[in-house]
């Protein structure tokens, strides 16, 4: 994949690293002359150029003709919105990625038509449910965060270990997708069972979630 | 000239405080929003609404300027993508009915009406008055106004 980013600091630094590793193809944005020259160092795999990521003429000589995706991760919001505007009304770049330093603007910048995150809500949602459940492995928002994947290790008292799959009561828009159990992971049906050790992934709607996740571990949300 | 227009003005500086006291005093309910305190010692005393000290692209700061029930949103900072950002917002979410941003580069004009913007480029305004004077030659230029 060819992947602009257009940013700086420690967020640009390691992601542009972890994705030069997977072999992408990088070109990354930065207007500070001397950042430029340290990334270029830095990251000798990745492309840099020096200049404004908001404008088309820097958008232009960075590829985003070719591009597949474009990260917009810079401080400030409103350049994270407008180089996803330029990227995905101007050159067509498939997949434009705007980083919401500020937890409202990501469901702001969605309405306006660029998909966006949050670290914030990210970390603090990952916090949330680590202080609340500990047998809680990984919390994934998934669709713009309308649904949730959740990976959940069984436990002795849990109410459904040792049931059935058919004889469980879930909450409504809920799935139990995929049953690991001694690293063996198999997807599950009516007929397969449950025990204490068995890791879920679980499918939820964030409004069930917690419901889903007390029929489940048997733990007070 | 009495009306109840309720206009949000974002940026106080020399084109926001104009603007500000203009409104003002034709009797619209004006609220300025600034980053800088000091931004707000340029409203002159017949300015009566009101100043929000706060960052424009956070949406916190706009409501509590009352952008949801604003009438007319003007965004006049010296960064054309807050200008655009905030009037994108202001249109779109807060369905302000209308909305106008202050564009400084030309080459984004264009731009930002493809999304949906108002935009006035103050840059391409007084080039063309420039233009103008210089056409009508230095005789007629010593009484000139645009």
């Amino acid at each position: 994949m060819k992947v602009l980013i257009v940013g700086g600091g420690n967020t640009l630094y390691f992601l542009c690293r972890s994705l030069l590793a997977k072999d992408h193809e990088i070109v990354i944005i930065n207007r500070d002359p001397s950042e430029c020259i340290q990334l270029a160092r830095d990251l000798a795999a990745a492309t840099v150029v020096c200049g404004d990521g908001s404008t088309m003429k820097i958008l232009e000589e960075a590829g985003a003709m070719e591009a597949d995706a474009v990260l917009a991760v810079t401080p400030n919001d409103q350049d994270n919105l407008v180089i996803c505007q330029l990227a995905s009304l101007q050159f067509d770049v498939p997949k434009a990625v705007a980083l919401a330093n500020d937890p409202d603007n990501a469901e702001a910048f969605r309405r306006l038509g660029v998909s966006a995150f949050s670290t914030t809500n990210i970390v603090s949602s990952l916090i949330e449910q680590w202080a609340s459940l500990e047998h809680i492995l990984n919390l994934i928002p998934v669709g713009e965060g309308r649904v949730n994947v959740t990976e959940i290790i069984l436990e002795e008292d849990a109410p459904v270990a040792g049931k059935y799959l058919k004889e469980i009561e879930l909450p409504e828009n809920a799935l139990i997708a995929v049953l690991i159990r001694h690293n063996r992971p198999t997807i599950p049906r009516g007929e397969n069972d449950l025990q204490a050790g068995d890791r879920l992934v679980v499918i939820t709607m964030p409004e069930n979630h917690r419901p889903v996740m007390k029929a489940l571990t048997g733990k007070p949300d | 000239m009495k009306n109840s227009r309720t206009i949000v003005i974002l940026g106080c500086g020399r084109l926001g405080t104009y603007l500000a006291i203009q409104l003002s005093r034709s009797g619209d309910s004006v609220v300025v929003i600034d980053r800088h305190e000091t931004a707000f010692d340029n409203l002159s005393a017949d300015f009566s609404g009101f100043r929000i000290l706060g960052d424009g692209t956070h949406m916190q700061v706009l409501r509590k300027a009352g952008v949801e029930k604003a009438n007319i949103f003007i965004s006049t900072t010296d960064d054309d993508n807050v200008n655009v950002m905030t009037a994108q917002v202001a249109r779109k979410i807060f369905d302000v009915p209308q909305v106008l941003a202050r564009v400084l580069d030309p080459k984004r004009e264009e731009i930002f009406r493809q999304l949906g913007i108002d935009a006035i480029c103050t840059t391409t305004l007084s080039a063309h008055v420039f233009l103008q004077t210089i056409a009508n030659g230095p005789e007629k230029a010593k009484g000139a106004r645009s």
